[in-house]
Formats: structure tokens, sequence, C-alpha cells
């Protein structure tokens, strides 16, 4: 670990100063915030970020509430941890997200971790992990290397990692929105939370699109309105360990029939992954096994796997059909 | 002249009883210090620099960056210019400092320049390893066969002998395959099993401190007792000078019997600054460099009569031990356990670019169990047979055994009583034609073992006081056996007292020398070293009751704290009472054993059979145990429940090395991908399933005395899963460990 400058501001007005101080200063231009830090310490650890300043921001108020709003709107601070949202009644007609938190498998990480860190956690790319960069060469060393754990999809440009977050792909279906600060004092912006996530195309490109200087403070969550929604994961084993394979779906479903539907693949992509083709399969039918696996099948019709992770298309398929039948009610089949 | 004995079962106050671990609530609560936990005043913070790159040239090194850093004390480099590097993570040079901080900065400054060379890892390749093509040093090794390939050694047995008519240098051969050729049976097929790493929670390294020109080394350590030399030999002291100590150690497995350079490194940059220094090794160097077991791949054609009992065996298989010194699976154990009457085997070594394996629980013996009796129930499968019966003939019987180890007698007893608590009659089916429940089908495996575990040299000194306290002194280690207790038990029989009463001193080198805690052997040696010091002792102290109470010595017995007329508490003395005739000064009576020495305290070679029940899913490729079940012969029983303890820890470790554990190398860049606890897989608990353990101990086997445990519990679970997975899904998962990835492209393979 390389030593570094420490600020714990009080508001989120704060962390936004603290933030544009440290980029006009001369010797705090790397700037990491810390939450929970089950990511982040690790990282620092291996040096694999080496920040001139690390920003608490679990002294921050306002990031740790869970809220109904008026207009059945519910809003999570970002450095609620995900313990707290396990058991929160507010997330109960979402449970794509508490099944996503199940599968995290470790007590520890759910009641250290926050949601906010859990978004916007860096890759698992072992070779990220070992220092060689986001991109890894380019890409070269995941696409001539072992790539058993990279992506099948979106995968054509540099970037071959999978996207890390266990709880983004639920967000995204339910259609939730983050709220984004900075990097001026008045700057306040919601966007879709599919938008924090982009497919890096340099090194130096982060796999998040914030900008130095803002701050993720909140997650919207549109009111549940009927909305059926899972997560399924593939996983090696019963452990912490990152899934090799997942998918959120959210179902809007009306007298039987199924009127919208948002499928989204974790793991599989360097980016949360939207399958309008899987949704495409569902949209007017009835959920039954049949129909859930040709929307697995039309999930990753378009896959391009690696050298050596042809398997996770099988994996994506059947996160896929799970998450649906999952969503609808009906069993999942499996161990 | 006492004669040593163990008391009858029915006799037994203390050994066979079920007691707790008397380190328990240390360990429990985290007072009991591993030498991890050590941390000296004043000590400064050692970090090696690990070679990136899994084959280098070094052509320079600079350390004198890292003594810019703050806080860094000292900094030297441990290769040089010109020295070539065979593996990622061989440390470079090493960083003291104040701060484990700053000996990372410190390590990160030091700057190496490389010629990266050609890297070779490809373990499970003999054809690539055959073609690598790279300078051959001179003069050329006589085992070299071509490229990273190494003649490992190999035999030929055939029942027939060539007559006068046969060429000798081509019977075997050719005999073999006219054997095969008239087999009712031939099962042709390839096996294999990974490297995988011991992955010992706590890393090697120690804390160490001067005083005086003396060494006080906390080594993390399962070798207590012949440590102090290899610290002493290149630090130019003699071995009196130097003291060894582990209280406790977390995780050894074969991998901790070293000082090791970097336990050398500790003490001499002590010395030079003249504070204790601390070194242990960071994950990743302990994943890379802390030890690894020799992975095998397998070709195998087995010809079987129509009953299914194996006539011919013919395999080759390779594997790699690491880049230092190539090795592998000894082909001796080839197939393993069976005795087929006529087999060829062959084992070729390949050089990979990786730090030399270490011994891990049971070496040899986990692979070979998993590479070849998976080749027994692939025949089962051919045939439509019920693998439980085929394995039972294959065995034979003690008149005519067609397997080693322990007897058959003793294999088949332990396959019915673990074939109940399976429920083989109520779950098996033959292979692949189970029920299946949507994606998910059953199955159900076994497969058996044996292993040595003679006691070792172990000597004790047992020091009884006047006021009645017992205490004795041990240069052994608690690898995890549960050596105190087993101890404790052992004199807690000898005087009639409870067991945590006695207070056992181990793991110090200045106390009387005890065997290395390897081979299953620590058990074996300590228990029969203090049940001989035990006997003396008590012997002793009966002559004085004798005396006292005007009785025979010979008739006295120690008993619920009193020694007494045999059967008799009304003419007794307290143990207390007893031990005041022994005068001012405490008795301290010296006991030993000798490994090489076969007597009625311990013995070797014990049996052991395992079953396995798995779900698979065959659309995800996911592999869950329902159910294991560890029948084990370990001759006398000191501690059941250390003994049941210890089998679920070895299942548990076999359940890992099934199902996640790999050393993950990129083919690449050679480079360990997977150094990394959150990387490198293992069983959590809620992948072990039920594990239902059965010790057995009939009067056949007790009689024979106590024989080690560590080992042979974790032979068999790569075999048995691995079976029940083939009997499952009706096609053979050929490589451990069985991830989703291998599940799918065998079922892939077979549609």
């Amino acid at each position: 670990m390389k030593n570094f400058s420490y600020a714990s501001p009080r508001s989120e007005a704060e962390v936004l100063s603290v933030l544009a101080a440290a980029r006009a200063s001369s010797n705090q231009r790397e700037t990491e915030l810390l939450a929970g830090g089950t990511d982040l310490v690790h990282l620092l650890h291996h040096m694999v970020v080496t920040p001139d300043l690390v920003v608490n921001l679990l002294d921050v108020p306002s990031l740790k509430d869970v809220e109904l709003l008026d207009d059945g709107v519910v809003s999570i601070g970002a450095t609620v941890t995900l313990d707290v949202l396990l058991a929160h009644p507010y997330l109960n007609p979402y449970p794509a997200i508490g099944q996503a938190i199940e599968g995290i498998a470790s007590m520890q990480l759910q009641c250290q971790g926050t949601i906010g860190g859990e978004i916007l956690q860096r890759p698992q790319c072992w070779f990220f992990r070992d220092g060689r960069g986001l991109l890894a060469a380019g890409g070269k060393l995941a696409a001539e290397g072992d790539n058993r754990y990279h992506a099948i999809l979106g995968n054509q440009g540099p970037a071959k990692f999978v996207s890390a977050s266990r709880i983004a792909p639920a967000l995204i279906a339910l259609n939730a929105t983050a709220r984004v600060i900075g990097p001026a004092d008045d700057e306040e912006a919601y966007i879709p939370v599919a938008d924090l996530f982009r497919t890096p195309r340099h090194e130096g490109e982060r796999e998040n699109s914030l900008r130095p200087g803002q701050l993720l403070t909140h997650f919207l969550l549109p009111p549940a309105d009927g909305v059926a929604s899972a997560t399924y994961e593939v996983r090696h084993g019963a452990g912490p360990d990152y899934p090799l394979a997942a998918a959120a779906a959210a179902l809007w479903i009306s007298g039987g029939v199924v009127q919208e539907a948002n499928i989204v693949m974790g793991h599989v992509a360097p980016v949360p992954w939207r399958s309008h083709e899987a949704a495409d399969v569902l949209r007017g039918r009835v959920i039954d096994e049949q129909i859930a696996d040709a929307a697995g099948a039309a999930a990753v019709a378009g896959a391009t796997p690696l050298s050596n992770n042809d398997y996770k298309v099988q994996l994506a398929k059947t996160a896929v059909k799970r998450a649906i039948l999952r969503a609808a009610g009906l069993p999942t089949g499996g161990l | 002249m006492v004669e040593y004995s163990w008391p009858a079962k029915d006799k037994a106050t203390a050994i066979g009883t079920r007691v707790k671990r008397l380190d328990g609530p240390e360990k429990a609560t985290g007072k009991a210090k591993y030498s991890y936990d050590i941390n000296l005043k004043n000590q400064l913070i050692a970090k090696g620099l690990g070679c990136p790159h899994a084959h280098a040239k070094i052509t320079s090194i600079d350390v004198a960056p890292a003594l810019k850093v703050p806080g860094v004390v000292h900094a030297e480099p441990l290769k040089k210019s010109g020295d070539e590097i065979e593996w990622q993570g061989e440390l470079l040079a090493v960083v003291a400092a104040e701060s484990p901080a700053a000996a990372a900065e410190g390590v990160k400054a030091i700057k190496v320049e490389y010629v990266q060379l050609p890297v070779f890892v490809e373990e499970d390749n003999l054809v690539a390893a055959s073609a690598v093509v790279e300078p051959v040093p001179t003069p050329r090794p006589p085992n070299l066969i071509s490229g990273r390939a190494w003649k490992g050694g190999g035999k030929t047995l055939t029942v027939k002998e060539p007559g006068d008519n046969d060429d000798e240098a081509t019977f075997g051969d050719k005999e073999i395959e006219r054997l095969l050729k008239e087999s009712a049976y031939v099962v042709e097929a390839t096996y294999g099993i990974d490297t995988i790493t011991h992955c010992c929670l706590e890393p090697h390294g120690s804390t160490v401190e001067w005083s005086g020109g003396k060494l006080t080394a906390h080594l993390s350590t399962q070798n207590v007792s012949q440590t102090a030399g290899q610290f002493a030999t290149p630090l130019s002291i003699t071995a009196d000078d130097v003291t060894v100590h582990c209280d406790y150690i977390g995780g050894g497995f074969g991998s901790k019997f070293q000082a090791d350079y970097w336990g050398v490194a500790a003490a001499r940059i002590a010395k030079a600054t003249g504070r204790p220094v601390k070194f242990m090794l960071d994950r990743d160097q302990e994943l890379k460099l802390g030890g690894s077991r020799p992975s095998a791949y397998i070709t195998v054609r087995l010809g079987a009569d129509k009953d299914g009992v194996v006539q011919v065996w013919d395999s080759s298989h390779w594997g790699s031990a690491g880049a230092s010194n190539p090795g592998g699976v000894s082909e001796g154990q080839i197939p393993y356990v069976f005795t087929p009457p006529n087999y060829r085997r062959l084992q070729t070594n390949l050089k990979t670019n990786h730090a030399q394996a270490r011994a891990w629980r049971a070496p040899n013996h986990p692979q070979a169990c998993a590479i070849t009796q998976t080749a027994y129930d692939d025949l089962a499968a051919k045939m439509g047979a019920d693998s439980l019966e085929i394995f039972k003939k294959n065995l034979g019987t003690d008149a005519k055994s067609g397997s080693r180890g322990a007897k058959p007698s003793v294999y088949l007893a332990e396959m019915e009583i673990g074939a109940k608590l399976i429920g083989w009659k109520e779950h098996w089916h033959p292979h692949g034609k189970g029920p299946a429940k949507g994606s998910v089908v059953e199955g159900l495996g076994l497969a058996l073992h044996t292993w040595g575990g003679g006691g070792n040299n172990s000597t004790c000194s047992v020091k009884i006081h006047p006021d009645g306290g017992v205490e004795t002194f041990c240069g052994t280690q608690d690898l995890g056996t549960g050596t105190r207790t087993v101890i404790a038990l052992v004199l807690a029989e000898c005087f009639g007292l409870p067991y945590d009463a006695i207070k056992v001193n181990i793991g110090s080198s200045k106390y009387p020398t005890a065997g290395a805690s390897g081979g299953s052997t620590t058990v074996g040696g300590v228990s029969a070293a203090h049940r001989r010091a035990g006997q003396e002792a008590f012997a002793k102290i009966a002559e004085l009751v004798g005396k006292k109470l005007e009785v025979e010595p010979a008739t006295l017995e120690a008993v619920k704290g009193r020694v007494q007329v045999a059967g008799n508490p009304a003419k007794s003395v307290s143990w207390k009472e007893a031990c005041t005739l022994i005068g001012m000064t405490p008795l301290e009576v010296p006991g030993a054993n000798r490994n090489s020495e076969r007597t009625n305290l311990t013995s070797i070679q014990v049996g052991g059979v395992q079953f396995a029940h798995v779900a698979v899913d065959k659309e995800t490729g996911v592999i869950k145990l329902k159910k294991f079940v560890a029948v084990q012969d370990m001759g006398l029983i000191i501690s059941p429940q250390q003994a049941e303890s210890q089998i679920y820890g070895a299942v548990i470790m076999g359940i890992a090395y099934s199902l996640f554990e790999q050393r993950i190398s990129d083919p690449k860049t050679g480079a360990i991908l997977n150094a990394e606890l959150k990387d490198y897989k293992l069983a959590r608990l809620g992948d072990v399933g039920e594990i239902v353990v059965s010790l057995y101990e009939p009067e056949s086997e007790r009689s024979r005395g106590v024989i080690g445990l560590g080992e042979p519990p974790v032979i068999s679970p790569g075999a048995a899963i691995s079976n029940a997975v083939a009997n499952a899904l009706g096609v053979r998962v050929p490589t451990l460990p069985m991830t989703p990835q291998r599940v799918l492209a065998a079922i892939k393979a077979k549609v």
C-alpha cells in the first residue's frame, strides 16, 4: 500500500469541495472514494490503485438512508449496506435485488459492503488485479491467455473483462436511476443506472461513466406497480465467489401475458448486458419453461466467446431462463 | 522390566474416550498465538519482491531506490545479475521496514531488469512439452527425453515369462497386447488431476530475534525439532545457538518442513539491523512458492476377464512437480491399491515453469487414486455392473490378495459398513440410468486407500512433581492432529488422572527431539514414546506405594486419581499421596519411539473406504455433494473425537480438490492467475454436504497399536466423487477439479 492523504467530509457539498480541491492541487491528483472498503482496500493493498487521496464517504449522513418518496419511488443512499437492504421492507416488492445480495453469501461482505460500492466495484479480471491494466495490453493478455471468466458478449474491443457488480443487472432491469452530483457545486443529474457503465476503449478510461469530481449519491427505484423480478446466478460453489454468469429479469405481466420485460445479464460483458432479444421473445407471451428457454437462447445468440469460455454461453442462457421462471413464480429447476 | 502395552478396550479409562481438544478454547477464542501472531517489540516487517515473470534472466538488480522510501531500514538482493529465474514469484530481493506499507512501497521501488525467456506451463500437454525447443544443458541429463519431457521410470510385469524362442526385449510389450486382446472387457480412457497448492491459511514465515549471538525463530513449522540447523548453517553458527518455537501452526500439509531461504533472510536482516524481523509470505507468494502438489494425467488401457477382474493394466502418465527437479506421481502407485497380475506402467515428468512441488498430504496417493480407481469404475460402467461389486472382486481375498496396503478383509468389511451408511442399495443405479429431476441427476461412487503411517522417532521427558503435578516436554508440534490432547490422554491413562490435569509442553526445539509431523507419523510416535515413559514412571511410583502398602508393586494400578491394588480401592493411596513418596526432586522419566521398530504400541498400514453421493445439474455443470461417508482403520484409536475431526478436515480438503481447487497458470505468460484467496477456489461449508465418519476399530486392528491418520482420509475423495459424478451422468468428467466448465464439456463431448 502506498501512503495517502485521507479526508472524511460530512456532507455531499463537502465531498464535492474536497474532490475539487484535490484536483486543483499539484500533489493529490489521484483520488479514490472509500465506502465499505471491501474492494478498495484490496486494490490499495495490492497497489493496483495508488491514490494520493482517499475520501471516506461513511460520515455523510444523507447517503445512509432508504426512503419511500411521495411518488412511490424508493430512494437508496449510496452507502447503505447490503445487509440493511436485504432486510428492508421497502425492497420487498423488488426481490431481484435481495436475491442478488443473498448470492454474495458472505455476511461480512453484506454487512460491510455498500450498494454504491457494489455497483461501482472494479472488475475482477485477474490481469487487471495483477496490475497489468484494466485492458491488459489492449485486450491481448485476456484474448491470448486464460480467459475462462472473461466476456462472451461486448468483447470485440480491447475490453475483455466482465462487469463485476452482482446487483446492477437487477437495478437496470427494474429501470432504476442514479443521482449523480458534481463536479460543480450545483450540478445534479438523474441518469439510468445502465448509463453508469461503459466499455472502455483505452487504458486509463474506467468502466464507469462518472467524471472526476462527481459523486454517486442515491439510487431511485420506480414504484413496483406489478413488476415481477428475480435474479439468478450460476455459481460454482456456495461461497461468496463471483458467479460464472447471472441474469436479472423484470416482467410486467397483465392477464397472464407479458406486457413488458427487461432482461439484463451479469458477468458476461464489460457492462451489465441488456438483452432486447430476450425481451422481444417474452413480450405478448405467457411464461412457461419453453418460452423462458427461448428467451435464454435469444439472449446469447450473439455471443462471441473467447478461446476458453464457450461454456459461459450455456451458463448465461440458463441464468436468463431461470431468472425469468423465478420472476414468474415458476420452479427454476437445477440445483 | 516394564512390559509396554496398551490397555484392553474395555479396561481403558482415558484412551478411546470422547474428549474435547485441550487447546480448542484457545484456538476458538484467538488466545492461541500462531507464528503469524507473534509480534516482537521494535520489530521490522520484511517483504520480498517476487519475480513477475515465469522465466527470465536478470540483467540488473538495484535495491538502492527502496532505501529512499520513508520507513525502509534495510534492503538486500537475494539474486544477482545473470541469475536465471524459472518460476513466477521467486523472491529476488527483500526489504525490511518500520511498517508493512513502507516495506511494500520499498519492494515496489526496487529496480530489476530482465531478459524474458520462453515459458512452458502446460502440465497436461505431453506432446507440447516434448516439442519444446530450447538449449539443452551440458552434459545432457541422462533422463531428459526431449524438450521438457523427462523419463520418470516405469515397469512391465507379466505372469507369463518369456520362453526360449521369445525376444526378451519385446516379450513384455507383446504379452500386454495379447492379454488386452484376449480380455472380455477393455477400458481405454484418459484421466487427470491438476496441480493444487497447499494454500496454508497461515503463510510460510517467521519472526526472529537475536540475543547475545543466539537466535530465536518463531517459525510456522511442522518440524520444530529439526529446523534449527537449517537456520544455523547458512548463518555460520551452530544449531545449539538456535531455538525454534511454534506453539500453533495454521496449516502445513507437508509444505512446512524447512526454515526456507526467506526464514534465513529474516535472521540475517535481524542480525544486520539489530532488530527483530517478521517475514511472512504474502498470500500470492504463499500460493506461488509455499508449496504445491504435482499434477498427473494418464492414458489407460485395462483389460478384465468376464467377471470384471482386471488382468492387465497398461498406462502412461505424466505431470509436473515444477522446474527445479522434474518429478511427478510415482509409477509405483499405479494402479492404486489394486494389483493386477500383468501391468505396464510408464511415468514421464514434465519440467514446467513453476516452483518445485512440496509434499502434500499423502504424497502420490490422492493423484494415483484419482487417475486409476476411476478406470476401475469405468470398467463397471462398461459392463453395466455395480461398481461396488467390481471393486470387491478386484480386491481379492486375504489368502489371494489382489490389492496392497491393508488386508482385503479390512477393505471389504469397511465397504459393507460404508455401503450401508451411504445407502448404496437404495440409491445406486447403473451409470447414467438414474431418474432425472429436471436437469438434475444423482449418483454414487466409491474409492479406497491405504497409507503407512508408522510412528516417527519421538522422545519425551515426563516429569512427575512431588505434589502430584504431571507435565511432559516433547519437541513435537500440533499440525492439527490434536497432538496435545493425544499426549494428555496417553499419560492420563498411565496415571489414572483426568486428561486435562496433564500439562503438555510442545513446540520448542529445546525440548526432547521429536520427528517432523509428516507422513501421518506424529500420533504413533508421541503416543508410543509417552506410553513407555508413562509406564516406566508408574512402575517407579508403584514400587514406592507397594512398599508403603506392603503389597507387590505389580498388583498396583492407577485409577480415578488413586493408586490401588487392582480392583480393590480399599487398599490404596491417592495420586497426590503417592507422589509425595518421590521425595524432594521431581521424578523425570524419558520415553522414546523409534520409527524403525515395529512393536505392539505402534504399527503401519491402514485401509480406508469412502463413498460419495452427488447431484449434478446438467444445464450448468454444477455438482453438489449430498452425502459423503468415510470409513477408516487406524489401528488403536487414542482420541475418537480428534480422529473424527481429522477425517472431516481431510474429506473437506478432498471435496475442495475434487470440485474447486486448481492452480491456474496462464499458458501465454506463465503467470499464476489465481494466486489470491478470492480466485483460488476452495470448498465452503455450503459445498460439503453431510459428512459421515465411521471409525473402524475391531480388535484385529486395534491390537496392532496406534497408526497415523493424517494422510489416509484425504486420498479417496477425488476418485469417489468422480465416480459418483460418472454414475450420475453416464459420462466421465476426466480431470479434477470437476468445474462446471469441465462437466459441460464432458456432457457435450458425449452428445
